[in-house]
């Protein structure tokens, strides 16, 4: 990989050190199949209270690839190369006692379904106060405190009285708010969040996005946001990373990359979705073609047999290294994309 | 009657809501009473029965019941209903340090198995497999005659053998509960296994263990009963109600009540033990409750 990125949220944060710095992250499971490659390089910087997007579709490896982060995939069948440089500690190389110091504490998750990953059988306050007791060591009655402050802090009403109260009892969006009132507890400076709204609905999604980015001006924490959804990248997103078959295809910071975009992929991602306003046409645009299978990837340009920009063979044996194209703006392919459109 | 748990409702400990819950179900609330006169013929048997275990009055014998013999008399001229009292607390004792020993076993090796996986925990399965594959009366018997008869060994081979049981039910239980979300975000916060499996899985898991304990509560006193019967339990001349029922059937015609006391004893308790774990079934199963919460009210 040539291009190191640096982090840039925007001009006036100038360059500070990373937060989180991954460097050649590769995941790969064995299967009955084969081994398959899920994650295959993956380099990027995050900077202290940057909001990141990794965007892709489903199977591109953009969980496998935040789980590695905190080692909390599988090993085996998995196996993690790669650094993951957060806060000075190379977490790669961290043992377990390690990263469950970091775990909850200083990086927090929040789950893609809030249906099921609260604990069914606790309450909302024990399991809101689970972090703190143990990063802390915070008695009961301050975990508590800690807890109704949170709820309060997320929007839900009467937090008191709810602290007694089992998941079974909130609605979906309510549940989504109490993971991430358990995220944020312990003042995390790095909030990992995979795809935390693809199971709401569109006006509780909006909801969800507005508390995290309120919850991030008033906290300072960085955030990883996973999603397919563009929609709300361009809403929270200072930069955008778009996955396919492992890597890295585009990067850049959210205006340059959506009003821009110059990977074959990434126009395709974006002319898939449907736009108010313009006359509708008559289908959607879809990209033909599947993701390559990860137990036999091309060996050189993942989306090749897709690209409808492709000129000649030349790519099919070496994976097109990302370049600056702009700016801050980098993308893994050989053409000029807008100067073949022009043509 | 249905016990309503209101959203809104004040803070109220889980235990709290659970114990309305039984209380609530009126089966449960029999068999706890009957379990409560249990334990305090336990306790206080010996002291408040009208005659000792083993005060004879051979000129008594085989007297049927009346107001001065509740129960009748044996073939010594023994007060049955005096013996039946004294001995709740052999059986009782019997039951619930036999299931202490099968849950304080059993769960542990069950979560482990079922939580890891791997070789370890297939051959932890394979050893209660084991165990599990002898008739439990005979592997119990086996137990008594290698270290002989008596109380603690009765309790210990009681034990030993429905360990299985529990092994199983919290190894089937846990891989049930192991890849949940809320378990993977329990790890992402950081929990250590053991932190895991005490308070985000165990307390998935206890709905069946519970019901399981109480059945096995049940069977714990049948076998006593039975290890008795056979001259293996509890030993002469304290009184035991297997025992009582294996001195009682040479005069099952004739005195029909040295049978009838003690098997009713033993059904009692067999069966306030099962009400009661049913009882605490449906408590403590939120979901389960939450199902019949919204049935009650599509009804009301």
């Amino acid at each position: 990989m040539s291009g190191v990125q640096r982090a840039t949220a925007s001009d006036s944060n100038a360059i500070t050190s990373p937060l989180l710095s991954v460097r050649d992250l590769r995941v790969r499971f064995g299967t009955k199949r084969g081994v398959a490659h899920v994650v295959n390089g993956l380099s990027y910087d995050v900077a202290p209270g940057e909001t990141v997007a990794i965007v892709g579709e489903s199977g591109s490896g953009k969980s496998v690839g935040v789980m590695a982060l905190l080692g909390l995939v599988p090993q085996p069948p998995g196996r993690v190369e790669g650094d993951v440089w957060f806060e000075g500690r190379n977490l790669a190389a961290a043992s377990e006692r390690e990263l469950r110091q970091v775990r909850g504490n200083r990086v927090a998750m929040v789950f893609q379904d809030p249906m099921t990953s609260l604990n069914p059988v606790l309450t909302i306050g024990r399991q809101l106060g689970e972090s703190l007791r143990l990063h802390h060591g915070a008695s009961r009655r301050e975990a508590d405190a800690r807890a109704v402050e949170l709820l309060d802090l997320v929007g839900i009403p009467s937090p008191r009285q709810r602290l007694g109260d089992y998941p079974h009892q909130f609605s979906g969006g309510m549940r989504q708010r109490v993971m991430i009132a358990m995220g944020v507890v312990t003042n995390p400076s790095l909030l990992i969040a995979d795809e935390p709204t693809t199971a709401l609905d569109v006006t509780t999604q909006a909801q969800i996005v507005e508390l995290v980015q309120e919850l991030q001006q008033r906290l300072g924490m960085a955030i990883v946001w996973i999603t397919h959804d563009l929609g709300v990248v361009a809403g929270l997103a200072h930069r955008v990373l778009v996955m396919y078959a492992g890597r890295i295809i585009e990067s850049g910071i959210v205006d340059d990359l959506l009003g821009d975009p110059r990977h074959p992929y990434t126009r395709g991602l974006l002319a898939s979705l449907p736009r108010p306003g313009r006359d509708r046409p008559a289908r959607l645009f879809a990209i033909p073609g599947l993701p390559p299978d990860p137990v036999a990837l091309p060996a050189g340009c993942a989306f090749w047999e897709r690209c409808s920009y492709r000129l000649d063979d030349t790519e099919r044996d070496s994976v097109p290294a990302l370049r600056e194209v702009a700016p801050g703006h980098h993308v893994a392919c050989v053409y000029d994309v807008p100067a073949i459109e022009r043509t | 009657m249905t016990i309503e748990i209101l959203p809104g409702a004040p803070l109220r400990s889980r235990r709290a809501e659970v114990w309305s819950a039984v209380l609530a179900n009126r089966l449960a609330l029999g068999g706890l009473a009957v379990l409560a006169v249990l334990a305090l013929a336990a306790v206080v048997g010996p002291s408040v029965a009208p005659f000792g275990a083993n005060e004879q009055a051979i000129l008594d014998r085989f007297e049927g019941p009346s107001w001065r013999h509740w129960f009748g008399t044996d073939d010594l001229g023994r007060d049955v209903f005096s013996r039946v009292l004294i001995a709740a607390r052999g059986s009782l004792q019997v039951g619930v340090i036999s299931v202490g020993i099968a849950l304080g076993l059993g769960v542990p090796i069950g979560m482990v198995a079922g939580y890891y996986g791997g070789i370890a925990g297939s051959a932890l399965m394979r050893l209660m497999d084991i165990v599990f594959s002898f008739p439990a009366i005979l592997l119990a018997i086996a137990i008594v005659a290698v270290r002989g008869p008596g109380l603690t060994n009765a309790m210990i081979a009681i034990g030993i053998v429905y360990m299985p049981i529990f092994a199983r039910i919290a190894r089937g239980s846990v891989i049930a509960v192991r890849s949940e979300v809320y378990v993977r975000a329990a790890r992402s916060i950081g929990a250590t296994d053991g932190r895991i499996l005490r308070r985000h899985v165990l307390p998935n898991i206890v709905a069946p263990i519970i019901v399981q304990t109480s059945l096995s509560l049940a069977f714990a006193i049948l076998s006593e009963a039975a290890l008795s019967f056979l001259g293996l339990g509890v030993q002469p001349p304290q009184p035991s109600w297997g025992r009582m029922l294996a001195d009682g059937r040479g005069f099952i015609r004739q005195a029909p009540w040295l049978g009838i006391f003690p098997g009713l004893a033993i059904l009692g308790t067999v069966m306030s033990f099962n009400l009661v774990g049913d009882g605490l079934r449906d408590a403590l199963d939120p979901r389960q409750k939450s199902v019949i919460e919204s049935r009650g009210q599509e009804i009301a």
